[in-house]
């Protein structure tokens, strides 16, 4: 075997090392690489106690209410599956919007509710014209399309 | 071998004048795909039914993230190349890249920042793609700091060679984070497993901004790398012949 080969063998092996120590160590840490909690791992009881953290899932469709002082919002955030209540006083992105995806960072109160101290917008990977999302809903509405309707 | 004649450009002054000859039509590539990828984006393409005209920030941002990973596997590639065959082009090569992949880390980085107030509501945040994005643009300043704090240039390679392969681990790290971990950062709209989750029109745009972004970086490395060059084989005949004969004909 040439020296060079050798060498390149060497470098193959390091690169295999590295990414299998990179491997493990993202998988020892994987619950705390998540950016936010699901409401399902909250109800669970996975997300931490008197800490702050982040919550993410859809803002349900008909939740979002805001009360008398028109700062404060309270909307429920579901993963289909389960949900949580949130109350947030501040200002929403502009993005956020019933049917959307949100993160919200806080606290559990003692009622469960959430207590956002700040409210963020998770938007998703599709882009189209505002036309074409209309028509996908039309489509939807009258059973002609069996795609799943663009949450605007 | 059918392609063993290319392997006489590995040699710096065989390499040095075919560069010269391609950097022009790298930058006609760039203005052209450049020209056709912001008329589509910023003329012909439509607002977003979500975002609004602020959607218009993938034209830039988008293929810049693109390449500030693929140069930097293109980097890591050469760094290889240096270690096993000790080539003396493949460290200048990687030395030509890290400066153009730095920008591009930075402005994916600055454009997301000044997308996310507006459509999060925040400048920034500490989610898996951020930030290893974040961590791959130091990876690139640490390379660059790193070659250009040793004297010998072969030893330099050589200590960058093992830097940037390092970390190469990161690159799939960034890509795949918002497939494995929940992210604020939306998933992929355009990936080779799926059709793209994208108007036609907006994904022309993009991939066309996107070329014009890889043709730009093509012709910047191999100004750099005609540089670096000149400055390390400066006690070569060759590029003496060359000096002597700019400074003699003009």
């Amino acid at each position: 075997m040439k020296a060079r080969h050798q060498r390149l063998l060497l470098i193959a092996a390091a690169l295999a090392a590295l990414g299998l120590i990179a491997f493990f160590v993202f998988s020892a840490l994987n619950e705390n690489m998540a950016f936010f909690y699901a409401p399902t791992d909250v109800k669970a009881g996975k997300a931490p106690k008197n800490k702050l953290f982040r919550i993410g899932g859809l803002v349900q469709t008909g939740s979002v209410q805001r009360e008398a002082d028109g700062v404060t919002a309270r909307f429920i955030i579901s993963d289909t599956a389960e949900s949580v209540a949130v109350r947030y006083r501040g200002i929403l992105p502009d993005l956020f919007s019933e049917g959307k995806g949100v993160v919200a960072q806080g606290r559990l109160n003692d009622e469960g509710i959430f207590i956002a101290q700040e409210v963020l917008a998770k938007h998703d990977e599709n882009y189209m014209p505002p036309e074409a999302a209309q028509a996908l809903q039309k489509a939807h509405e009258t059973g002609v399309s069996q795609m799943p309707p663009p949450s605007p | 071998m059918q392609f063993a004649h290319l392997y006489k450009f590995a040699a710096p002054a065989a390499f040095y004048p075919l560069a010269g000859r391609l950097i022009p039509w790298f930058w006609g590539l760039a203005a052209l795909f450049g020209a056709i990828g912001l008329w589509l984006g910023l003329f012909v393409a439509p607002a977003d039914f979500q975002q609004g005209q602020g959607y218009r920030i993938i034209f830039v941002h988008v293929g810049a993230s693109w390449m500030s990973m693929f140069l930097y596997v293109v980097m890591a590639f050469w760094a290889a190349i240096g270690l096993a065959f000790n080539t003396r082009l493949s460290g200048m090569m990687a030395s030509a890249l890290a400066p153009t992949g730095a920008l591009f880390a930075f402005i994916s980085l600055w454009t997301g920042a000044f997308w996310g107030k507006p459509m999060w509501g925040a400048w920034w945040v500490w989610d898996a793609r951020l930030t290893s994005e974040l961590f791959l643009f130091f990876l690139y300043i640490g390379f660059i700091a790193l070659t250009r704090a040793i004297d010998d240039p072969r030893r330099a390679d050589r200590a960058g060679a093992v830097l940037a392969l390092a970390g190469v681990i990161n690159i799939p790290i960034i890509y795949f984070s918002v497939k494995w971990w929940n992210t604020l950062h939306q998933g992929a709209s355009v990936s080779l497993t799926k059709s793209p989750s994208m108007a036609a029109v907006m994904l022309w745009g993009m991939l066309f901004c996107a070329l014009a972004m890889w043709m730009y970086a093509i012709a910047i490395s191999l100004i750099r790398a005609r540089g670096i060059i000149l400055e390390r084989e400066r006690h070569a005949d060759w590029v003496k012949a060359l000096l002597t004969e700019a400074a003699g004909g003009h």
